[in-house]
This record gives C-alpha cells, structure tokens and sequence, in this order.
C-alpha cells in the first residue's frame, strides 16, 4: 500500500466530481437549502392544528370557548354544522370538530356537567394525542374561568415544574436540521463513493487501473478519501453557515468532536458504499440498492422516531448500522453537550463498524476484480 | 442525376474549436462517397448533421430537396436516411436479442408485422446473421454487431445510407463480407430500384476508399480535395491512396509524415525471452475464450497478434497484464512467474486496453501526470516526460482539453501516450490504431520501432490492419481461442502461396472454420461459403408495398415499440425487477414496525432527596406506568447530568428534601420533571405522561386525605375516529404505501433516459421518426405496469400481514394509485432528462421524493401544520394527496366522491411533468 497512489488517485476522484456541475449543485443543495427548508417547515409537534366547532349552544360561554383556541397551537377555529362534521373529517380538512351541545352554558351553570364532545382524527396520530390533551385543558380553563369571572388557575398542593433540558422551549427546528444534516452525510457518502466505482466499472476504467502497479485497497481507499473529504468539509460548512449562522442554533457542545464523529461515520458509510457498488452491475441496480439501504437507515436510526419505541429486534439490528451510533454520538454532542468521555463507546462503535464494513468491502472488491475486467 | 445532398458555407463550432469550416459540397443521387481524411477534421461531424442528428448552426444544408434544418423537413425525410454512428454498435442494445433488436427498428419505421418478419428474415440471410436471430447483441463479435447495425439501419430502404466508420476494430474476413454485402445491396439486390441508393461512409481505412465512386479528402475542418479514386492518384501521382492522401495535406503536416521503414530484428537466438506462454488456458463457465496457446516471445520482438473480433487476443493479453487469473498453464513475465498479485512487474510492462478507458474527467495532460505518479516516475522527471509525450504524439494543442470532447483517434494516441508515460520494458497494446488516422498511424509505428531497435523494448501488440501486422517481426493468427500459426508475416505469406497478408490469412481463417463447422457457434461467424452462397441465392423478393408515407402524428406502434424494448431489457435484468418488488417490500416491513408514534419504554429514573414513604409513593406511581421504564436512582447532581447527556435518560424526577413534612404541613412543595428536549416531538409526549401521572397521584392523596378535590364543570369526551386504538401501524402502513411508490418507479425511470444518454444509444432518437412524447411514453408504459402490480403487493401486504383494514372502496384505490404511479413515473422521466450522468439522476430524483414524501406530505406531520417553503410542497405535491386517499381508503372508508379533489391534482400532475420533460428533451444533438 502506497499512501502517494491514495492521494494521487483521490485528486483525480476530486476532479472528477469537480468536472461535473450538476453534481456540485446538488450537494450544495442538500447541505445549505434542504436542511433549511426541512428545519424549518416541521414545527413542534402541535402546530397549527386545523380545527373546527359545532356550535349548537350559541353562547357566550360557547363563544369564550371557541375563541379560547388560537394559533400557533390551533388554526384559528371554523365554526361548521352537524352535516360537515364527517365529510370534513373524511377529507382531513381537521384533524379535530368540537361539538358544544345545546344549552352548554345554562348546564354548566345550573352544575349539571354537560358533554362536550371531541372527534379526533387518528390517523394523524402526531396531533391526535396531544392535541387532545390541549384542548380538553383550554375548555376546561375557559369554563372555570367563565364561572369564576376571571382567569381561573387550578392549584394543586404539590406543584410540577417541568423544564427541558437542552432545548428549553422545545423548538423542534433544532432537532430537524441536525437531523436531516446526518441525512445528507450518509446519503451523498453513499452516493459518491459507490456511484463512482459503477461509473468506473461501466466505462472500463477500473480494469485500466488494475493492470498498474495500485492495488486494489490503494484504489478504494482513494475513493473513500476522496469522499470523505468533500462530505467532511460541507458539513463543516453546514454546522457553521446554516445551523449556526443562518438557523442561529446554539450548538452546546464541541464541534469538533461532532466533526470527528462525522469522520469516522464517513469512512464507515463509504466503505458501505462501495460494498454495494460490487454487489450492483450497473447504475440502476445501485440506484435501487441505494433506495434499500437509505430508507431503514435514515428512519430507523433514531433520526426520526425514538429508537426505544421501536420493536427491540429491530432495535438490536440497528445496532449495526453506523447511522445508529452516529446519530446517538451527534444528539449527544450538539443537543447535551457530552464530552468525549461520554460518547466515546459510540465512537468505537462507529470505528468497528467501519472497520468490517472496509474489510467486506475490500475483499469483495478483490473478488469481483474479475468479471469486471 | 439531381443531386441528394447540397451545402454552403457550412461551420460548426464546439466551444472554442471549430469542428467545421466553411464547407460546401454537391452529392449526387446514387453514389458511394467516401470521406477520408485524419480525426477530428470534422468528418463525423459532417455526418451527423447530414442525417440530421446535430443542430445545424452556421451555413446551408439541404438533404433530399429540403432544406434540414427545418422541422418539418427532417420529419419529413427522417425515414428516408439511416445512419450508423461510430462505435461498434452504438445504437443497438446489448441485453436484447438480433431479432429483438430489428424489430424494435422496424417498429419504429411502422412497418406491419408480415412485412417485418419479411424484411428481418431476408436481411439476416444475406448478412448470414439469420442462426443467431436469438443470441443478445451484447454477446456478437464487433464484425457481426456491425452488421447488425446495418440490417437495423437497411430495415426501412432508406435512400440515403451514413456509415461513420463502419468497419473500425472489425477483422479482415468480417469486413470483406460487410463491404460485399454493401454492393449488394446497391446493385439492386433484393430491393427494388435500390440503384438510387446513395451511401456516405467515413472510413480510416484507405484500402476500403479505393472502391468508392467519390472520395472526400478533408482535413482541419475543410476539404483538401474531391473526385474518384483515381483522378485523386492521378492528381498526386501517388500509387496508392494511402500516399494519395498524405500527398494532399498541407505542407507542414506532410513534412511531418515519414514512411515507416523496418530494420528487422537482430536474430540473435540468445536474445533472453521476456514473455512466455505456455498451453495459456481461459475458461468463463462452460465457454473457452483461449485454448491452450503457448508463444514466446524474445526481447525487444514486435509481436503481432491477429485474429477475428472475440478469438480470445484480449483475453490473452488481459491474462499477460495480471488483470484475470489463469484458468490453466503458465506464463513468464520478463523471467518472473506471472502473478496477478505481482505488483513489482507491472512497473515494468505498459497496457493500452481496447477501447478508451481513461478518465473523461481528466484532461489530456492530468491523466498523463496521474499515470506518471502510479507509475512512480520519478517528481524530477515527470514534467518532463509527461511534455514528451505531448510532443511525441502531438497531443500539445489539446492538453488542456477534455478527452470526451475528443475524436476516437486522438483518445487512442492519449492512450498510448499514457502506456508509455513510464518507459515500459514491455508494451501490451491492445488494438492500439483502431480508428487511428494513416499518418498518426504510420508516427506511432516509427515510434514502436524506435523504441523496440533502438531501446530494446518488448512490443506485443494486436491489430486488424495488414500492413501493420506486416511490420510485426512475428505474428499469430489466432481463431476461436486457439493459434493457427505463428511466424514471421513473410513466411505466413509463402505457405499459403499467397500474394498479400490478408489473403493468407483469410485462407487460414476459411480453412479453420471449415474444420470447425460443425462447432462454429464457438466464434459465431457464418463460414464464408454460406454467406456467398445466400447471397447468389438472393430470395425472389416481392415488391415492397408503396412505402407509407409515415404519418408524423402519434404512432402507437411506435410508442409500443420502446415500450417492448424497455420492458424486454427490464425482463432480462432480473435483478432489478426482483429488487423493484421485494425492495418495496421489505421496506414497508420495515418501516411500518420502525416508525412509530406510540412513544413507549422511556428510560427514566428518580433523584429522591427525601427518601420518605410519600417520595417512594409518588416514585411507585410512576414506576406502575407502562410508558416508563425505571432506571436505578440517581445519586447526585453530576450523576444526573452524565446519564441525561448520554442520552440512557428521558426523564429525571427529582424530589426535593422534607418533600413529605412540608407536604404534610401543607406547605408549598415542588416536584421537578427534567426531560430531555432534543427530540422536542417526544419531549412534549413526555411531557403530557408526566402530567397525566402526576395528577392521577393528586387525586389519589385528595381522596386519601378526603380534602376537597376541585370537581370539574364539564366533562369532556372524546372520541377517536378512524384508529380507536391509536395504533400506529394503522397510521403509518397506509402512509408508507404512497411513500414507496412515489420514490421506487421514480428512481425507476430516472435512469431510463441519461442511460441512453450516457450508451449512446440515445442517437436512435435523434435519426428515427420517433417523437420525443412517444419515446417517453414508451419508457414509462413498462414501469407504471411494475409499479401498479407492486401496489397490489403492498396493499396485499397492508391488509393480510399488517392486518391494517381496508374499509374503502378497493376499485377507487386502484384507479387513483395507477394515476398516480403514472405521476411519479413521468416525475422519474422528468429528472432523467434534465440530468447528463446517472449519477446525478440517481442523486436529484433520490432528493425530490424522498425529502418531500418523508417529511411534507403529512406522514408524520400534517400539511396544515407545516411552514415555509415545506408547506407550500406539501399542498401541491400529489403525494400529499395520494396520501390523504390512501389513509381515506384504508382508515374512513372513503371513495370516490369525497376524493375527488385529490383525483384531479393527481391527474394535473402528469400532464405537467410530462409537458416538462418533452420541452426539455432534445431531439438533436449540440
């Protein structure tokens, strides 16, 4: 193994990518405007609940109620009758109809707890349990209130102060852009170091370079390298420019050590990558490998939905993958700001991983050698 | 005679250089013009926009009385002129059979099925193609695909035939019977007045020129001189067209040429041996590409390899070269035993590959420099070396160029140029002057002999020109995996008492097959007397029905015809199909457990500071909820702050000292909940658990305590439609369902067209009368079949292993599905044109489907509740609304109707993107 092979053929891999514009765009893309577009556009977990009453009372209880619910947690409430009430829901123009029956406000008052009834539509499952939640507490509140004549505050004998740490006020465009940064590493890791071995096997190339004096380690590790440095550095880039500066999320912990992270989680997914360009033939059998293998990365990893809530065999499966490691190591260090000594069994994870993914790699790159010259 | 083809003042530029000069040219009706000249003076570029294939952009051109640079006209005339590019079967398509392939070109010229089988079956006989009407393309020998490529070009009596260097890196016998086969055709043969059969060939080979009417001598972009063969030798005084030519050049580039005198080797019989084969022997599964072959060749030898297109040269020279392990018997390597895993030798030996294979995305002189470095010329040399061998091969003028950009025999000289970067000891050069002009050619070969006398250099080469092979000091006739004869060319010649090379080794080439008859599907060559006798025994043709004029409007035929193709290229890559279906679902497996919303077994644990029976009460009441999981106490502040940081908790309960005594004197106490925020979606879950709990507690102690509790004024009840259990399969499956769909056939046909683009065969587009909007559909039809029956399957899979009911109507879903696979297959077509690499068709469509259909077409998080740019996605994209139907379907039991509205932004979908991709595709090149 020659290190000088490594960087010479890297530079050719960089001036290949150089020499392709459209390539060069999209990888922009993805690390500044998607991870803008995608930290911005998915909000807190109750947001802009579309909802809508029937109101058979025509109070003004009823009214206080109804007025009682207003953005951002709700859009602000359409009053619609008995007939809308299933069509509307069936379509999922709202997620929620109340029902205020006739003579709410006279029942209340007379203490005779009238019914208010709450169709929630729960197939959004994100908003239908929360939601519901909200809206049982603001009808309550405004009720009492409206008895009492004033704002009404429930006083319990034992008080619960929540507070939540690493993101006080839960703003969840924190947790999107980091997350959808991981997204883009693994997927333009993947892309470019398996992509580009398909191209080389499609036009010959590669046989052209085994009949010199490189072998066929020198060759991938180029590859990998190559990867792992334009990846490297537009995360860099990203963390900096669009999470900090133009997101203006405070980063708790050491960028760094993320950045360390992010390489080691690179030679992992590189080397994953151009496993699956020796299992491919061509271009379009890696494409839909790359679809295969992206998928249950990205969403079971952790990146999307806890992991504890997931069945505990796919749990343990994706202990496997880097992703997994990678995204724990990333929330642990950007969110919590945890040190080395806290996230460092994630890092050797990630290392082994790596390790046996290049191994594999490599040897089925040797074997397949081949039937590619 | 009118004249077919008339041009003035006609130029092309390619960014900076100019391809074309100011050429105008007369062709008259019926005659054979051939057009010689060196690369890259513009030849096939003349070509090109002669049949139309190219954007004209400077000058006059009419072909066929109109002029072709109108739409009209080049509609008009599109199936009137075939044209074979350049390349061995560059247009036709390697997965698909001989018959296939036809009759994927004569669907497209709109023949009927009885005419077709006529035409292919008459068309196989006379080029002896007909036995191996079922064997792919990919798999014939360069002679046979070139004839294929003619019969696809001759399928629909064009009046005007372009060859572009036909019969490039085809073998002397292959060639022979190409070029008879051509005046076949044109005496009249089997088609009626095919005597006004006007043929354009571009040629390398001057020997070839000389049976054309006319020549076209050009250089640099303009024509040096025109006339027959002989007024051009006459015009010279040259005695043959080869010095005719060089003859005709401009002053400074014919100072430059010299004849290429051979001193012939020192017969020094102690010359030590640098390669050496002995019963050499290549097995791919059953078939033997090279059969025992032993040869030896000594130092400084120029070796000559010759044989017919798939003899096993390569595969020899491959094996030579350490790229493929023998299968048996031996071979030495300038004295070392041959080992694929010998890295020492191959700093000593240069390997020029068959065909181009160095990078488009270096330029001439950065690979130059890169193969300098793997090949560890020393730093102080290399500027030098690599400026030496810009000089030697006169590549100076384009070092800074793309090799893409390129004509085909000056990527070879690169090529070469890269072999030989390091001063090898031995140079294996595989085919090294296909498609090389007569004076690059004859250069290069004072350079090999230069370097085999003078520097003792090794040279085993392999060749299809005669006159090269007859510079070799000893050559191999090499057929069917075996040597026929080895020695030096005049002895070859004297055995057979022939008079030239090529006849000799035509005689051992006829002679082997002879013996090899009855196994002649080894090699795949019709023996030469078959193929004379089916051409004297021309079948009684019947007159072609009058040609319909082919209507220009739709031709379903047509369409059906690419769709046929696709689909049959689908078939045979089962690979893909089986990762198509099994991939959607296997994903949906695991996707539907993955994600879930239900959030459950959060690991939380307790900072009791007050160890008292009512902390351990309120500890036991969290402990009891199926949502929690408990976790040992934590014993401090530090110990909390790790574990939260780490990540092993969700929530840390801390109870504050003398929490039971101040609660029991009524005093103010609080419990705090510390939650981690940085998944803020389950932190507010977490939230509400926490609250639920900790009231339920309070509660409990009132009644206890028998304090009065606050009774509540309402009661609020609600009711969960659609999914009473919450469950989240029942949310998720459905909403995987429009996911897979829009992302698998986009990714689908995101390929289908830059592949065309990136092969080549792209061209069949621009030179035959189909429409780009036929051409698209065509593509699409097989994929949205695929992609419906594997919404069967996900569907099927929905409700039999997921047990997710289907309570809508079965029959609305199915209609609105197939909409919209229709929408995220012509989404796929969309990208696929806009792009130039798969790469980067892979990459944008992986980006446009995956972002939107994941995160803004409500699958987890409702459109209303987005913002920005993401919402504004989500309310046009159709996955939002094939979504919405999909839920509707499975979960409210909706149909059409209800529906409809996302019906039609379904349906709107389609024609737009569709309109997108046929504005954007090109049906010229530029």
């Amino acid at each position: 193994m020659k290190l000088k092979n490594v960087l010479h053929l890297s530079v050719k891999e960089l001036w290949s990518l150089w020499r392709d514009p459209v390539m060069l765009v999209l990888i922009f893309y993805v690390f500044t405007l998607n991870i803008y577009t995608a930290a911005t556009a998915v909000p807190e977990s109750l947001h802009n609940a579309p909802i809508a009453f029937v109101d058979h009372d025509r109070s003004q209880l009823s009214h206080r109620v109804i007025d009682g619910f207003v953005p951002p947690y709700f859009l602000t409430p359409e009053i619609i009758t008995e007939q809308e009430v299933n069509p509307s829901l069936d379509t999922g123009k709202y997620t929620f109809v109340v029902t205020i029956p006739p003579s709410f406000e006279k029942d209340v008052m007379k203490g005779l707890v009238p019914d208010v009834q709450v169709n929630v539509d729960a197939t959004r499952i994100s908003q239908a349990f929360t939601g519901n939640g909200y809206i049982t507490e603001i009808i309550g509140e405004e009720v009492s209130a409206f008895v009492a004549g004033y704002k009404y505050e429930t006083r319990y004998p034992v008080g619960l102060v929540m507070r939540a740490r690493f993101n006080p006020a839960l703003e969840s465009f924190w947790f999107g852009s980091v997350m959808e940064l991981i997204n883009a590493v693994t997927m333009i890791a993947i892309i470019l170091s398996g992509a580009a071995l398909i191209r080389e096997k499609e036009r010959g190339t590669v046989e052209h370079l085994l009949a010199m004096p490189v072998s066929s380690s020198e060759i991938m590790l180029s590859k990998i390298a190559a990867t792992l440095l334009v990846v490297w550095l537009a995360t860099l880039m990203s963390v900096y420019l669009v999470i900090q500066y133009v997101l203006g999320i405070p980063i708790n912990g050491d960028v760094w050590l993320f950045m360390l992270a992010v390489a080691i989680h690179l030679f992992a997914v590189s080397s994953l990558g151009i496993f699956m360009a020796t299992i491919a033939r061509s271009m379009p059998q890696f494409g839909l490998l790359l679809i295969l293998v992206l998928l249950p990365l990205q969403l079971l990893s952790g990146g999307v939905t806890p992991r504890e809530s997931m069945p505990e065999m796919i749990q343990y499966i994706m202990l496997l993958a880097p992703n997994t490691h990678f995204v724990m190591a990333s929330q642990g260090v950007l969110y919590r700001g945890a040190g080395l000594s806290v996230v460092y069994p994630q890092l050797i994870a990630l290392t082994l991983i790596g390790g046996v993914l290049y191994y594999i790699a490599l040897r089925r790159f040797k074997s397949t050698v081949g039937s590619m010259a | 005679m009118s004249d077919v083809i008339t041009c003035e003042g006609l130029t092309v530029h390619y960014k900076s250089t100019t391809a074309i000069a100011d050429i105008s040219l007369r062709i008259p009706r019926g005659a054979t013009v051939g057009f010689i000249g060196p690369d890259g003076v513009g030849k096939s570029t003349l070509l090109s926009l002669i049949a139309g294939e190219r954007v004209l952009q400077q000058g006059k051109l009419n072909v066929l009385n109109g002029d072709i640079s109108e739409r009209s006209h080049r509609e008009a005339i599109c199936a009137d002129i075939a044209y074979m590019p350049q390349g061995l079967g560059k247009n036709l398509y390697p997965t698909l059979s001989v018959e296939e392939n036809l009759q994927f070109f004569a669907k497209l010229f709109g023949h009927g099925r009885a005419e077709r089988r006529k035409r292919i079956d008459n068309l196989t006989k006379r080029t002896g193609l007909y036995p191996f009407l079922s064997r792919p393309a990919g798999k014939l020998s360069g002679g046979m695909k070139q004839k294929l490529g003619l019969c696809c070009a001759l399928i629909h009596d064009p009046k005007l035939l372009i060859l572009d260097e036909p019969t490039t890196g085809v073998d002397p016998l292959a060639r022979s019977q190409f070029w008879r086969l051509i005046a076949d055709i044109r005496k009249g043969g089997s088609y009626k007045e095919q005597s006004d059969l006007t043929v354009l060939v571009a040629t390398a080979y001057m020997d070839e020129a000389q049976q054309f009417e006319h020549l076209i001598a050009m250089n640099d972009g303009k024509v040096l001189a025109t006339g027959t063969p002989d007024e051009l030798l006459a015009k010279t005084n040259a005695t043959n067209l080869e010095s005719a030519f060089i003859a005709l050049l401009p002053e400074k580039i014919r100072r430059s040429h010299l004849p290429v005198v051979i001193t012939p080797i020192d017969d020094n019989a102690n010359a030590p041996i640098a390669i050496e084969a002995k019963r050499l022997t290549m097995k791919f599964g059953d078939f033997t590409a090279v059969d025992n072959v032993s040869f030896s060749i000594k130092k400084g030898e120029i070796f000559g390899f010759l044989g017919s297109n798939g003899c096993g040269k390569s595969t020899t020279m491959k094996m030579l070269t350490g790229l493929l392990p023998q299968t048996s018997g031996e071979a030495w390597m300038l004295g070392s035993v041959l080992d694929p895993n010998d890295i020492a030798t191959r700093y000593r030996v240069g390997y020029m590959s068959q065909g181009f294979s160095l990078y488009n995305e270096l330029s001439v002189e950065q690979n130059l420099v890169l193969h300098a470095r793997l090949f560890m010329v020393p730093d102080a040399q290399r500027e030098q070396r690599v400026a030496e061998m810009l000089a030697r091969f006169s590549l100076s003028q384009h070092k800074d160029a793309l090799p893409a950009s390129l004509p085909l025999g000056l990527r070879q000289r690169l090529s070469l140029a890269v072999a030989m970067v390091h001063k090898p000891e031995v140079l294996i050069l595989d085919e090294p002057t296909s498609g090389v002009d007569p004076v690059a050619r004859d250069n290069f070969w004072r350079l090999l002999i230069t370097l085999a006398r003078a520097d003792g250099v090794t040279i085993f080469i392999s060749t299809h020109f005669m006159n090269e092979a007859a510079r070799c000091d000893r050559i191999s006739l090499m057929h069917a995996g075996k040597v026929l004869v080895t020695d030096s060319p005049a002895t070859i010649i004297a055995h057979k008492k022939a008079t030239t090379l090529e006849d000799a080794f035509i005689a051992y080439l006829e002679a082997a097959q002879a013996n090899n008859d009855t196994k002649r599907t080894a090699n795949g060559e019709t023996s030469e007397e078959e193929t004379k006798q089916e051409i004297q025994s021309k079948p009684a043709h019947a007159p072609m029905a009058a040609k319909q004029a082919i209507r220009y409007k739709m031709s379903l035929q047509r369409l059906l015809s690419y769709a046929t193709r696709e689909t049959l290229e689908l078939i045979r890559d089962p690979i893909r199909l089986t990762m198509a279906f099994l991939g959607s679902m296997v994903l949906m497996v695991v996707i539907g457990y993955g994600i879930t919303m239900d959030v459950e077994d959060l690991q939380y644990a307790v900072f009791d500071r007050d160890k008292s029976a009512i902390s351990e009460q309120y500890t036991n009441s969290l402990a009891g909820s199926r949502y929690f999981l408990t976790q040992p106490d934590i014993t401090s502040y530090e110990d909390m702050d790790r574990r939260m940081k780490s990540g092993e908790l969700s929530l840390a309960i801390e109870i504050p000292p003398d929490f039971g005594q101040k609660l029991h004197k009524g005093e103010d106490v609080e419990i705090g909940a510390w939650i981690d925020g940085s998944m803020p979606s389950r932190a507010e879950t977490i939230e509400g658990y926490v609250e639920g709990i900790h009231v339920t507690w309070l509660l409990e102690q009132a009644a206890q305590t028998s304090t009065t509790a606050s009774t509540s004024l309402i009661s609020v009840q609600s009711r969960y439609l659609y999914n009473p259990d919450i469950k989240s399969l029942v949310a998720i499956v459905p909403a995987v369902i429009p996911m897979l769909l829009l992302m698998i056939p986009a990714l689908l046909t995101s390929l289908a067209v830059v592949r065309e683009k990136e092969l080549g065969s792209i061209i069949n587009l621009y030179v035959t009368p189909v429409t780009k909007l036929e051409f698209l559909l065509g593509k699409q039809l097989p994929y949205i079949a695929t992609s419906f029956a594997s919404f069967v399957l996900l569907v099927l899979m929905a409700v039999y292993f997921f047990n997710v009911p289907l309570k809508g109507d079965v029959f609305a879903f199915s209609i609105i599905a197939l909409l919209f696979v229709t929408f995220s297959t012509s989404f796929g077509l969309l990208a696929s044109v806009f792009t130039n690499s798969q790469i980067a068709a892979i990459l944008l469509t992986t980006i446009s489907t995956m972002v939107p259909a994941v995160q803004f077409a409500g699958m987890i998080t409702p459109v209303s509740a987005l913002e920005g740019a993401g919402k504004i996605i989500g309310e046009i994209h159709p996955v939002s609304y094939f979504l919405l139907a999909s839920r509707g379907i499975f979960s409210k039991g909706l149909g059409f109707g209800t529906l409809d509205f996302a019906v039609y932004v379904i349906a709107i979908g389609i024609p737009i993107t569709l309109w997108l991709s046929v504005v954007l595709l090109k049906k010229q090149e530029r």
